[in-house]
């Protein structure tokens, strides 16, 4: 029965490879075009650009400032959305959603009804001082906005994850809830948590549309490399576009390494 | 003292109704039922995880029913192990003892203290994946125990253990109930309870069947319920004796004068034994038979049961020692059995369960 069986899996097998083989070379290839087509002394020079220096510097620091900032908030809620049922959850479920289906440009122009100058919270912040619009702060609220999806439905999942007997025994061995959240609840959705921020990070790093709309300067590197691609054409994006990328990677690299380094924390 | 006071709770198709009982210190109390009885709920309300429908649980005379699960000091020890995947057995132990105002020394002295007791110091470093089944309910009873609780509340801690861990774990459950904690176990199992309890509250659809010692629950069953699920009439304490001869099964149990020929490797010493009443036959004279217990005595009640009638005879010798044999309807009429009529009574050393204490 087995050698009946046999060829025929090998060949669904094979026919699956295949088709995976071209989407892997639909992905591999571009980036490999575009890796190749700049040289070495090219990259090196462009690095030493201080514009490009400083944009790479903004992009990170704010991408890594929205992610943790929010993390305070959207990992609670995670929680929340995890252990408790409520009216309305599926509408709440799918509101978070909502950043990752809009196009981004539009995202950019919601968020910018709501905090220009010339709206309430605009004003009021204004008045303290604070402005939403073409600074960091604009940035940061920009890329969280698109990309704070991706850490509440990974938290959440994580949190799924964690047996409630071991918050039951926690809680009759007389630790309050808070602890209890602190102790059990996120060390176990550690991993889970992580890997989210990371996308939520890797994510907002990333952003054009929503940016591009709220704040043009200073400008963050994917804004950068718009700007050269339409002012001075391929040949000045591309250097560019291959240093984010490989400074991205790296990043990546090294902080999935780190988080895979916290098995522990995973049952 | 532990008391729950008319606790009912109603979920769709399936409840709680008017439970009550009361647990003292110094005993050891078993909740009995047949999963899905509402045994588990009932722990929730207890354990603080479920606020009853109506009616209250009194802890040392104080109503805690609406009290937060943090505050009222019952801990819970599961089935399955609930210790904490990511904490040593040290840190697992702490967990209670931290965050109330400890110093490290003393946490460090309390946990060395409960890690000898429940014999678990060369496990501290460990991590409880590594653990097996019983070290890791041994781990979970000492957390527990750390916790100074007033109530240890117990959902079938031996379910998921081997034999050996079994008998281990309940050791120390004896231990810790001498000790004077005050314990509410909860499990479906009968020979848990029998090798256990000294009170026992059998749960039926969803309220309290009977409670009371484990003697009278056996021997006295209320209810064709408890006689059912129990599925044991004849049960008997006693004590096993040594066999005379070495390396044999056939060994001795003696209770109250009499004494029955039973096989086990069970260790000598006090015990239960129990024969289900299906393993019983009754003859009308003494016969040759390969049974090595056969007793004569007068037959004190004949009483229809679903599907066939139970024949006590009481083969105590004017001291009232009852045994129950399940026979058919023809059998009765064809041996001609009565009330008072003197029958023999026989089972086999094979049919006498032993369950040591």
């Amino acid at each position: 029965m087995t050698t009946a069986r046999g060829p025929r899996t090998d060949w669904l097998s094979l026919l699956f490879a295949a088709l995976g083989g071209v989407v892997l070379l639909f992905i591999i290839a571009p980036l490999a075009s575009l890796c190749l087509s700049c040289s070495l002394p090219e990259l090196a020079e462009t690095a030493r650009e201080p514009e490009v220096q400083a944009s790479i510097s903004l992009t990170l620091w704010t991408s890594m400032a929205a992610t943790v900032l929010f993390a305070i908030a959207a990992i609670p809620f995670a929680y929340l959305l995890a252990r408790k049922d409520f009216p309305l959850k599926g509408l709440v479920l799918g509101i978070i959603d909502l950043p990752i289906v809009i196009p981004h440009v539009a995202a950019g122009l919601a968020l910018l009804t709501v905090v220009s100058r010339g709206t309430v919270l605009g004003q009021a912040a204004g008045k303290m001082g604070i402005s939403f619009i073409g600074n960091s702060l604009a940035i940061m609220l920009a890329m969280a906005f698109v990309s704070v999806p991706f850490l509440i439905n990974s938290a959440r999942h994580g949190f799924e994850a964690v047996p409630e007997r071991l918050e039951r025994a926690a809680m009759s061995l007389g630790a309050s809830p808070l602890r209890v959240f602190l102790t059990v609840s996120v060390p176990l959705a550690a991993r889970p948590i992580i890997s989210g921020m990371i996308m939520m990070w890797a994510r907002g790093m990333s952003e054009f549309g929503a940016v591009m709309i709220i704040a043009y300067h200073p400008m963050v590197t994917p804004v950068l490399i718009f700007e050269r691609f339409s002012a001075f054409g391929l040949k000045y994006a591309q250097t560019v576009a291959v240093l984010f990328m490989a400074v991205c990677l790296i990043f990546f690299v090294v902080l999935r390494l780190l988080a895979g380094g916290r098995k522990d924390a995973q049952r | 003292m532990l008391s729950v006071k008319r606790i009912s709770k109603t979920y769709p198709g399936f409840g709680i109704k008017d439970v009550s009982f009361d647990v003292q210190p110094g005993e050891y109390f078993v909740l009995l039922g047949r999963t899905g009885v509402g045994k588990s709920v009932l722990l929730e309300i207890i354990a603080g995880l479920t606020r009853p429908d109506s009616g209250a649980v009194l802890l040392d005379g104080r109503d805690i029913t609406h009290e937060k699960m943090q505050n009222r000091r019952i801990s819970l020890v599961f089935q399955s192990s609930a210790l904490f995947p990511h904490m040593s057995v040290y840190d697992n132990l702490a967990y209670p003892l931290r965050w109330c105002g400890k110093t490290r020394s003393q946490v460090d002295q309390q946990v060395a203290k409960l890690a000898e007791d429940f014999a678990i110091s060369h496990l501290l470093e460990a991590r409880p994946q590594r653990l097996s089944g019983g070290e890791s309910q041994r781990v979970s009873l000492a957390r527990a125990v750390a916790s100074e609780p007033r109530c240890l509340l117990l959902d079938e801690p031996l379910s998921s253990l081997d034999a050996s861990s079994r008998s281990e774990i309940r050791a120390l459950l004896r231990k810790i109930s001498v000790n004077g904690q005050l314990i509410l176990h909860v499990t479906h199992d009968y020979t848990e309870a029998v090798s256990l309890s000294t009170h026992i509250a059998v749960m039926e659809d969803g309220g309290i069947a009977q409670i009371g010692t484990v003697e009278e629950i056996f021997q006295h069953p209320k209810s064709q319920f408890i006689a059912r699920f129990v599925g044991i009439r004849n049960f008997f304490k006693g004590r096993l004796e040594t066999p005379e001869a070495q390396g044999t099964s056939l060994k001795h149990f003696a209770t109250d004068g009499l004494s029955f020929a039973i096989l086990t490797d069970g260790p000598a010493g006090p015990g239960s034994v129990m024969v289900r009443s299906e393993d019983v036959t009754i003859t009308n004279a003494a016969s040759p038979t390969s049974a090595r217990n056969n007793f004569v005595g007068p037959i004190a009640d004949i009483a229809p049961v679903g599907g066939g009638v139970e024949v006590i005879v009481d083969i105590g010798q004017g001291k009232s020692l009852e045994i129950a044999a399940l026979i058919t309807n023809e059998a009765v009429s064809a041996l001609e059995l009565r009330c008072g009529k003197q029958v023999w009574v026989t089972f086999k050393a094979a049919a006498v369960k032993f369950i040591e204490e």
